[in-house]
């Protein structure tokens, strides 16, 4: 599907510019160039299709169904799951948790929904598939997913309600189960295409200058570092690789646009794929919020 | 008078929200009374989930997603 920004690369590069292909300013500013331009496309449709789904699955109902229907169990993956198709923002978050709550939704229930909303989300994913491929994407995916129903899972049976501030329990004192109807606006298909369309645009434009960052370090990174230079480091495969890593990203402050195109060089250069989507996660769910919000 | 409600902590999509209101009431001419909600109790009350809320006279217009002024303007006249 990308053969052909492969060759524009290649053309702007070595027959525009003149320069060799074994030159590290060569196959630096190649990686550049092509990368942009795929990660570009792949953004661009998957949030559009993203957009698409949360058209017709907007959180409201889905909140909805976590509160009407009898799951057996399965709450905590739904939650999860829903978490994963809906884009997240952090200023979201507060008022998210306490409807979802006061809906009748149990805690641990909530923080499925919260633990993976914010680590598998449009963005996160399509940089994956851009750079890692299909395989990596519904890994990353399905990990995102896993986490967040053990997580809410776990934090459900620890009973932690009575750690809520007061006006939340106050708020939670008359909780009722949501039954309104969810308002059901009559737009076909059509109609919704320019807003979905436009919205698309405004979070690719917003984190825009953050991918350029990344693929901007993650090419000066290909050309001039060595070849398994991090494999000595991080790569050895040795098990402790990988919570180093995630305490390394803690304090890392980025967000995902900027940080897949880096950890992308750092796979190329011999690091182990487990220990870069350990890191990616670290990074995404506990530093910075996402810029598109 | 029109009361608007801007609901939404101070991100950058919120901040962007308030503005496109704020643009739409000066191009459209209407008299309207614009209120930004940051406080997270008062939000509540309005059984908000997802942020930036557009609130037309205690009437939800838009939610979780930023309304262009356009739409505002639109929202503002056929009322």
């Amino acid at each position: 599907m990308f053969d052909w920004t492969q060759q524009l690369a290649d053309w702007i590069v070595y027959t525009v510019l003149k320069l060799g292909a074994e030159t590290p300013v060569g196959n630096a500013l190649n990686f550049f160039i092509y990368d942009t331009i795929k990660i570009l496309i792949l953004l661009f449709l998957i949030v559009f299709i993203m957009g698409i789904v949360n058209a017709y699955f907007p959180v409201d109902r889905l909140r909805d169904f976590l509160t009407n229907k009898k799951l057996y169990g399965f709450e905590y993956f739904f939650a999860a799951l829903f978490g994963a198709i809906t884009p997240f923002c952090s200023c979201s978050s507060v008022p998210l948790f306490i409807g979802f709550v006061r809906g009748g939704i149990p805690l641990g229930v909530t923080f499925a929904f919260l633990i993976t909303s914010p680590l598998v989300n449009e963005i996160a994913l399509a940089l994956f598939l851009g750079m890692f491929g299909v395989k990596a994407t519904l890994i990353y995916a399905g990990s995102g997913i896993l986490l967040g129903t053990l997580g809410g899972f776990v934090l459900g049976k620890m009973n932690l309600a009575h750690l809520l501030t007061e006006w939340v329990k106050n708020l939670l004192q008359n909780a009722q189960k949501v039954s309104e109807e969810f308002e059901q606006k009559k737009l076909s298909f059509f109609q919704r295409l320019p807003n979905i369309t436009r919205e698309a645009w405004q979070i690719v434009s917003g984190v825009l200058v953050y991918i350029i960052i990344g693929i901007g370090i993650g090419a000066f990174m290909y050309g001039y570092v060595p070849e398994n230079f991090f494999e000595t480091y991080l790569g050895s495969g040795d098990w402790w690789t990988v919570p180093a890593a995630v305490i390394l990203a803690v304090p890392m402050y980025a967000n995902a646009a900027a940080i897949v195109p880096v950890i992308e060089v750092f796979v190329i250069k011999g690091v182990p794929l487990g220990t870069a989507i350990a890191f990616m996660m670290a990074t995404i769910g506990l530093s910075l919020p996402e810029p598109h919000c | 008078m029109k009361k608007i409600k801007i609901l939404g902590p101070g991100c950058r999509k919120c901040q962007i929200a308030y503005n496109n209101v704020l643009e739409a009431v000066e191009q459209s001419g209407v008299e309207a009374d614009v209120i930004k909600i940051e406080d997270f109790e008062e939000m509540m009350r309005y059984n908000v989930l997802a942020t930036p809320v557009l609130m037309i006279d205690e009437e939800e217009k838009v939610a979780g997603r930023v309304p262009n002024v356009n739409e505002i303007k639109e929202f503002l006249s056929t009322q």
